[in-house]
């Protein structure tokens, strides 16, 4: 089989599984170069960088209709749509983004962008530091979400989008969402905050440390060199993804999907993979480290663990958030423990405190901090009810 | 909808009316915002709805009213100390649990609390029961055994309520088929829309 007919073999095949009436379709990413230095709140400076992006739908002549989309832990700025160079990729949003769905591309014009730091093309340690002409590994700065909401607002500058619609995005794209209302608050309509949580609980931040130590402590690390080393810390990869699967899923989605079903029927006493939930989370894990490049991974952990507008408001969240004026959807899902629905009732009480224009749902869903990106009717009626009001805010 | 039809839910009107320009307002138990809605458009009121019901606060969203999807009986932990103009309780303060705790927070959170409630002294009521048979009416259109209507009062047992807990009466309108009765409230309105400060 030649090349060319392969991959119409496997397009096809991902058109089959992916209901195309209501897709977005084949989707290429672009690349934006910025020139000015980006001074980061560590101290350090960017001096250039590169951000990929994709978008979806179309600009209206007043440039009012456009929703940005920033993405979590692990994700990129494939959020919607086929994936041009790889069919069987399909946005990781693409159950609420696209035709007909509640973010509707037909109304909106969406950007998704992979966050600098980041391991799916904009700049982050696998690209080359100008500097050395080496790939910066180790070397690339800590970044915070602030950080990426001031390089997403650059991007925004150079598509000549002076205020978006909304600003959406579920856990830590959350965050970006509430920092966007927070850092310009004139930039956005409303802040669409999915699955959040003001800052992260201790327990939150254990979780990363354990995630953090497996990397860092996978003889493959070489200090974050590895790349010069044709090495990979996949082991640390693994784990550090393992710890973090057990987190998005609630104790009773775990006990429904795997229980303590032994995948041969009876006990081996041994190590071997045994029970279902090992396997689920080994499988995990290797396909993670495949992919995923440790360095981005330390680093959006470390985003993580330090976002806290509150902080420099003597702790207080309710001045943190004085300055926003968009609409705030906060959404949570009651059996979510890593991002409790108590988390999101603290950033919807500092918003009652300024009389903001919030809107609270907390869905009953049994997936846990998963949920926000699973395809649950009664959380996506929602969604689609929120645009349709912005849609009629923007509309002429 | 722009505004309230006289034959949906009357309590709304008497409510309407107590309510100043531009105040600042929690509706707990909002349903599908329509009354919320109405203040919006009609007194320039700005505020929120609480509400649990997942198909409610869907519909409050479409209505252009920002909800807090919260179980009022968990008190109302979110809403700092007199932070609104008025709070007003339509039609649940009769199956609330806790009725006490709620009225207490309704006036911890705002300045004016408003309840509205059918009463159970309406003589048709009485003479249901008189019958021998718990009432069944539009305004308590629930059966003894699937009611959600656990304390239910008469316009005068209210009043007890509040004079036993310093509760000050500010305004009263009992209704009676969306018209206000002044003879003997007890006995001949069906539905009592009460106003009180602390």
């Amino acid at each position: 089989m030649t090349p060319a007919r392969k991959l119409r073999g496997f397009f096809m095949a991902a058109i089959k599984t992916h209901d195309l009436t209501r897709s977005v379709g084949i989707v290429t990413p672009q690349t934006a170069r910025f020139t000015a230095p980006l001074p980061l709140r560590s101290g350090a400076v960017l001096h250039g960088y590169e951000l990929v992006y994709e978008t979806y739908g179309t600009l209206n002549t007043d440039r009012s209709n456009a929703v940005l989309v920033c993405h979590a832990l692990n994700a990129s700025h494939h959020v919607a749509g086929i994936d041009a160079a790889d069919s069987g990729n399909i946005g990781w949003w693409d159950n609420m983004i696209g035709p007909g769905k509640p973010l509707d591309t037909r109304r909106f014009f969406v950007i998704g962008v992979n966050n600098l730091g980041g391991c799916h093309g904009s700049t982050g340690p696998l690209s080359i530091n100008p500097e050395t002409g080496k790939p910066w590994g180790g070397d690339f700065p800590v970044v915070t979400v602030e950080d990426w909401v001031d390089a997403q607002a650059r991007l925004a500058d150079q598509l000549g989008i002076t205020q978006f619609a909304a600003v959406m995005g579920g856990s830590l794209g959350a965050m970006q969402a509430l920092a966007w209302a927070i850092r310009y608050p004139q930039r956005l309509r409303h802040s669409i905050v999915i699955a959040c949580a003001p800052n992260l609980s201790a327990q939150n931040i254990a979780f990363n440390e354990v995630a953090r130590q497996a990397i860092l402590t996978d003889p493959d690390f070489h200090n974050g060199n590895y790349q010069s080393r044709q090495a990979v810390p996949k082991r640390g990869l693994r784990v550090a993804r393992m710890v973090g699967h057990i987190t998005y899923l609630s104790d009773d989605e775990m006990a429904s999907k795997f229980g303590r079903q032994l995948k041969h029927g009876k006990p081996g006493y041994g190590f071997d993979t045994e029970f279902e939930i090992e396997s689920y989370l080994r499988h995990q894990g290797n396909k993670f480290a495949e992919y995923f490049d440790a360095n981005t991974y330390l680093r959006i952990t470390k985003a993580l663990d330090y976002f806290d507008p509150a902080l420099d408001h003597g702790g207080s969240l309710a001045q943190a958030l004085e300055v926003v004026t968009a609409g705030v959807l906060v959404i949570s899902f009651t059996t979510d423990w890593r991002f409790s629905p108590e988390r999101s009732r603290e950033i919807v009480r500092a918003l009652l405190d300024n009389r903001a224009q919030v809107t609270y749902a907390e869905i009953d869903a049994p997936h846990g901090h998963d949920a926000f990106l699973l395809d649950d009717a009664r959380y996506h009626r929602l969604v689609a009810a929120y645009f349709e009001r912005v849609h009629r805010e923007i509309a002429p | 909808m722009t505004g309230l039809n006289s034959n949906q839910r009357p309590d709304f009107a008497a409510i309407a009316q107590w309510v100043k320009r531009d105040a600042h307002v929690l509706d707990l138990g909002c349903g599908d915002g329509t009354l919320l809605k109405y203040l919006q458009q009609a007194r320039g009121v700005t505020g929120y709805g609480v509400e649990i019901d997942d198909g409610n606060v869907l519909e409050c969203v479409k209505n252009g009213v920002h909800v807090i999807q919260s179980d009022l009986e968990r008190g109302l932990a979110e809403f700092a100390d007199n932070s609104f103009d008025y709070v007003v309780l339509s039609q649940t303060l009769q199956a609330m649990r806790n009725t006490e705790r709620i009225v207490r927070e309704m006036l911890r959170v705002g300045r004016t609390g408003i309840v509205t409630f059918p009463n159970f002294g309406y003589w048709k009521n009485r003479l249901q029961i008189l019958r021998g048979r718990m009432p069944v009416s539009e305004n308590l259109p629930f059966e003894w055994f699937n009611t959600p209507n656990i304390h239910l009062c008469t316009v005068a047992d209210f009043e007890k309520f509040c004079g036993e807990r310093g509760i000050r009466i500010v305004g009263r309108t009992v209704l009676t088929d969306g018209r206000a009765v002044n003879l003997l409230p007890n006995l001949l309105g069906e539905l009592a829309v009460y106003q009180f400060g602390g």
